[in-house]
């Protein structure tokens, strides 16, 4: 239940997978996601509302094969330039895209999650999105109005980062929480990594508790959110944010980055190592 | 051409304040990040104490002292009333119909308030891949008014957009750095221009045939009360 972040992500994720790392702003599963970069996955089709900095980098280094999302930005930067290199260029691979609205997203999730077949909306209406996209219109049988529905996320593997789990694998988050429940609720395998394991969860206000029934694994990994945070145990790191724009612009850049602290690192407290030495050194 | 110049204030302060005096004290406004942000924490600090901010991370009445660089800053769940899941926020909150204003801003936007956040050229291999709607083709239909901030440029309103992210029927006011735009009979109409703009200058800022009203006005600038709220939540903040 409690195994370390390389078995976790080397037992339960499988190239080829539909994998889901949620974080909406916050509790972003940074660590996880650099584990799949280190074990090398490969075609991946990578489900995420707002795939921001880390599916840049599974992106930019070879990992994904399709991306399914709503907002592909770096949130109050602007671009996220692998993502831009992928569509634009192919590079380092062509990236095939399903893309839907938040609300889109969030209903695909919450109807996986209650095992429905399609999420149902008020939504997609009159853009042009619904031509490039998976989104049919359903009739209410009751009132007659045209709704729409969109197929549900069954991602095989979804990941998130808590904060706490106790030692059975109950996993307790709080904060902003996003859409990481229905992502677990909605995969086939969870894997959950956190901030700490306690020997007993309190509860938080507005917290919520995923019982270890249904996590696969839980892997300590401390700030394993950043640059995202994990509210009451890290802060967000703003600088990182505005710094990736120009380390990610760039494609040997990018590259040379991820090699120093994505890929010569082992795990999550090597990777904070390595950024604190670059720092000193600047 | 734009409303910089002698007064001390900038065109984005000019397009916050505008857009925050069009807001009604205790009105819930979905904001996002950057100008409309900017522009309902200047209404909460001014004329709008009981103004509602919603962000669609889930925080509804967030209460920031410093101006969010994200939609998820840990501040605006401190300060919020309430937290709610993503699901919750779009499907109860938003589609529920409890949203008054919804702010958006794009690439393009054509006459009719129809925006562009998705794509320059071609959607299968476009010039310009950009972040992509996000919420706002649900935000554009559900809440019951939209505004719009954005800067006035030949490229930004254009004749035909390369992709349509979001619908206009329920754009009321389109806000830029030049002047003020209303629909009018169906069509933005230019019904104000900022102190030290021209008409002329205006429609050279505008890839479409402008309409312009016959009653023109000029906006008020900015007030030492307005200038100083603002200027208190940007120092504070990142933007």
């Amino acid at each position: 239940m409690i195994v370390p972040l390389n078995d976790a992500i080397r037992d339960l994720v499988r190239d080829g997978d539909t994998v889901a790392l949620e974080g909406f702003t916050h509790l972003i599963p940074h660590a996880a996601g650099h584990e799949l970069a280190r074990q090398g996955k490969r075609e991946l089709t990578l489900v995420r509302m707002t795939p921001d900095i880390v599916y840049d980098q599974l992106i930019g280094i070879g990992c994904a094969r399709k991306l399914v999302f709503s907002w592909g930005g770096n949130p109050g930067v602007g671009s996220l330039h692998r993502f831009r290199d992928a569509v634009e260029n192919a590079w380092p691979l062509e990236l095939e895209l399903e893309e839907h609205s938040h609300a889109g997203m969030a209903a695909a999730y919450a109807a996986g999650a209650a095992n429905l077949p399609f999420g149902l909306l008020r939504g997609y209406r009159g853009g042009d999105l619904p031509a490039h996209t998976r989104v049919e219109t359903v009739t209410c049988p009751f009132t007659g109005e045209e709704l729409a529905a969109v197929p549900s996320h069954r991602p095989d593997v979804g990941i998130i980062h808590a904060q706490q789990a106790d030692r059975r694998g109950n996993v307790q988050l709080w904060g902003i929480l996003g859409v990481q429940k229905e992502a677990v609720l909605a995969a086939s395998r969870a894997i959950v990594t956190v901030e700490e394991i306690v020997d007993e969860i309190e509860l938080r206000p507005g917290g919520i508790v995923l019982p270890s029934w249904v996590v696969d694994a839980v892997s300590l990994a401390p700030g394993g959110a950043h640059p995202s945070y994990a509210h009451g145990y890290s802060d967000r790191d703003n600088d990182f944010y505005v710094g990736w724009d120009e380390v990610s612009r760039d494609r040997d850049r990018f590259r040379a980055w991820m090699q120093r602290h994505v890929l010569d690192t082992a795990d999550v407290a090597e990777y904070h190592a390595s950024l604190a030495a670059e720092m000193t050194a600047a | 051409m734009s409303a910089n110049g002698d007064g001390g204030f900038s065109a984005d302060e000019m397009m916050a304040v505008e857009a925050a005096r069009r807001l009604a004290d205790g009105t819930v406004c979905f904001v996002g990040i950057g100008l409309p942000s900017l522009a309902a924490n200047l209404a909460r600090r001014t004329h709008a104490p009981n103004c509602v901010l919603v962000y669609e991370s889930g925080t509804i009445g967030a209460k920031p002292t410093r101006l969010p660089l994200s939609i998820g800053d840990g501040e605006l769940a401190e300060t919020a009333d309430a937290v709610v899941s993503v699901p919750e926020m779009f499907a109860y909150w938003l589609q529920g119909g409890r949203i008054d204003v919804g702010f958006l801003g794009a690439a393009q936007i054509d006459r009719h308030g129809n925006l562009n956040s998705t794509v320059i050229g071609d959607y299968g291999a476009p010039k310009v891949r950009l972040p992509g709607g996000g919420g706002a083709p649900e935000i554009a239909t559900g809440a019951r008014d939209i505004f719009v901030m954005l800067r006035q440029t030949p490229r930004a309103f254009v004749e035909r957009l390369d992709f349509t992210t979001s619908v206009g029927d329920r754009v009321r006011v389109v806000v830029t750095d030049l002047g003020i735009l209303e629909p009018r009979e169906g069509e933005l109409t230019l019904v104000a221009v900022h102190r030290g703009v021209e008409v002329d200058d205006v429609r050279s800022a505008t890839g479409w045939d402008l309409r312009i009203a016959p009653e023109m006005k000029t906006t008020e600038p900015p007030s030492d009360a307005e200038l100083s709220a603002l200027r208190a939540l940007e120092t504070k903040g990142h933007t």
